[in-house]
């Protein structure tokens, strides 16, 4: 699994009424979802992203509700995977569930300013940085998460696991 | 080494004799929960996984609270969507109209989760439930319907603080105010992926209405659940309301915690949380002068009877600031006929006070009471994140009910006792 794209830099505790504001809830249309994606963070940003760009964020990134709308927005709007320095757990939990790359590096933020080019590697757990002769290293994903992750979500991973069982 | 009633509930759901903290499990689900929000992805992603009938229909509880009653035509589909999923896989509880609560008070009050359950909600506050000793947590759309195909879900076991609060509590100060003072020393993610557990004698002496606050708001702090060992005041809460089997864990005493963080309740004056994260708090003596706008009671964190008791005591024979926009949301219909009933709705209409019907609309800016730009709110509600409320300008201060009331009468933020003083 390799990413390489331009990063949109956040700070900390971006919350899930900022990345997917509630006003927005009454359609679950990824389309309709990215047109306004991290809306209240940065109102430019669903006309700015690009297909395979890179969310850069602080700690606890996705805290506060459960809508899995936020992954969804964030997925439709063509970002490749979000790196931060930690996520909020039903965030994390919803990320893997329906395929949306996730990485947690504690280092990364202060390494590179908007804009700049990165180049992740998550099967040899690397990120490069454009023009910074550096690696830096990102946690492993836990094996049960990469399993999610190869089969395709949690969905497509329980019908596996059901038609193994027979 | 003994375990935490967090590790035993999991334990037990996954056919364990024990638990540990990190271990990956596969458990089964007492109680599925969706919302309007959430359960249409759900319902979506269970069709297209061939999902044909839910694992229990007792089991799988459907609650169209957040637009209710239905805010527009798409907010409508959401409902009819889900309406149409509960005829088919005839569920028990699900509820229409008038019979629509706020979820997280709804269940609890209805009997629905017991001591001892393990339940899991695509709505970050399902964590409410580890008021009355059960394991309780959010999760997304995708866990929802894996666990209505499956009845079973994932989890990585946490690792659990234990948070002691001692002393007897002054005048005013409520389960809100408990909650808050904690996210205002461990911040938004002190409890990161981590269960809270909370005991001393403050917690023995709390009622389940400030119990199931301070669970409420355990997804502030970052935590995967709150956790309340079934005490007496659990039973008698409990008594007449579930008819599923009670289990009741407790901790062992030999049990192992990450951490243990005491405070001294009694030193803790009425908190109020400052935009725009619900751990920016302080005590109501250091707010200063804060004009508002609007000021909203209730919610999945305080709109039950109690609460509305605590607002009435206050509004009693006074009115809302000219100006001022009150609005009252009883959180369930059997509340809301209780004050009805107990004379609280009179009070309310008589401070000039709106009463809404139960929903979660405003509390999360959908509609019922939505802030323009530049407006300020105080609210009993969870959350004060940039437009929350509303507008991206707008403010939110969260605070208890009494806080709420005594600002509704003054028209800026103001405890109380600041209206004994002046009367």
């Amino acid at each position: 699994m390799k990413f390489k794209g331009r990063i949109w830099k956040f700070g900390d505790h971006v919350d899930t009424d900022a990345i997917i504001p509630a006003r927005y809830l009454t359609t679950s249309d990824p389309q309709e979802l990215a047109a306004h994606c991290m809306e209240d963070a940065d109102p430019e940003f669903p006309k700015k992203v690009g297909k395979g760009d890179i969310i850069v964020a602080g700690v606890n990134f996705g805290c506060g509700s459960s809508r899995e709308h936020a992954p969804i927005a964030i997925k439709a709007a063509g970002v490749s995977c979000v790196v931060a320095r930690s996520f909020a757990r039903i965030f994390y939990r919803n990320a893997f569930n329906m395929g949306l790359p996730i990485f947690e590096s504690p280092e990364l933020w202060d390494r590179v300013a908007e804009g700049q080019e990165i180049e992740i590697d998550g099967d040899a757990g690397t990120i490069r940085v454009e023009g910074d002769p550096s690696v830096l290293r990102i946690q492993p994903i836990p094996p049960f998460m990469q399993e999610l992750l190869d089969d395709g979500g949690l969905m497509a991973h329980i019908k596996k696991r059901l038609k193994a069982k027979g | 080494m003994g375990m935490t009633i967090t590790e035993k509930i999991l334990a037990a759901h996954s056919g364990q004799r024990e638990v540990r903290p990190g271990m990956l499990i596969n458990a089964k689900i007492d109680i599925a929960l969706g919302n309007d929000i959430t359960a249409p992805i759900a319902i979506s992603e269970f069709r297209k996984a061939g999902g044909g009938k839910v694992f229990d229909p007792d089991r799988v509880v459907l609650v169209p609270d957040h637009f209710t009653p239905n805010k527009d035509i798409d907010a409508a589909r959401q409902c009819a969507q889900i309406r149409e999923f509960a005829r088919e896989q005839k569920l028990r509880h699900y509820y229409e109209g008038g019979e629509i609560g706020i979820e997280h008070a709804l269940l609890p009050e209805q009997g629905v989760v017991v001591p001892g359950d393990l339940v899991i909600g695509a709505d970050s506050h399902t964590c409410t439930y580890g008021a009355l000793g059960a394991f309780a947590t959010g999760v997304g759309s995708t866990d929802l319907a894996a666990a209505m195909m499956t009845g079973q879900s994932w989890f990585k076991v946490p690792e659990s603080i234990k948070v002691i609060f001692r002393g007897s509590l002054r005048r005013w100060v409520s389960g809100k105010d408990l909650i808050l003072n904690l996210i205002g020393r461990i911040g938004v993610d002190g409890a990161l992926y981590r269960a809270l557990e909370f005991t001393g004698e403050t917690v023995r002496a709390l009622g389940m209405a400030d119990r199931l606050t301070i669970a409420n708001m355990v997804i502030e702090a970052g935590a995967k659940n709150g956790i309340f060992a079934p005490d007496e005041i659990t039973m008698e809460y409990i008594r007449g309301r579930g008819e599923r089997e009670i289990r009741i864990y407790r901790s062992d005493s030999d049990a192992a915690y990450c951490d243990e963080i005491e405070i001294d309740a009694g030193g803790i004056e009425p908190q109020v949380a400052f935009p725009h994260l619900p751990s920016n708090v302080r005590g109501i003596s250091e707010v200063g002068e804060i004009r508002i706008d609007q000021v909203l009671i209730g919610s999945c964190t305080n709109g039950r009877i109690e609460d509305l008791r605590t607002a009435a005591g206050i509004l009693k024979g006074r009115k809302a600031a000219h100006g001022l926009r009150l609005i009252i949301v009883p959180a369930t219909p059997l509340i809301y006929r209780q004050a009805m009933e107990e004379g609280l709705l009179r009070t309310f209409l008589e401070a000039n006070a709106v009463i809404s019907p139960p929903s979660c609309g405003a509390c999360l800016g959908g509609h019922l009471g939505v802030l323009a730009e530049g407006e300020r709110a105080v609210s009993t509600t969870n959350r004060n994140f940039v437009g929350r409320m509303g507008h991206t300008g707008s403010e939110v201060y969260l605070a208890g009910p009494a806080v709420a009331a005594a600002s509704a009468v003054t028209g800026r933020i103001a405890g109380p006792e600041e209206l004994r003083r002046k009367e």
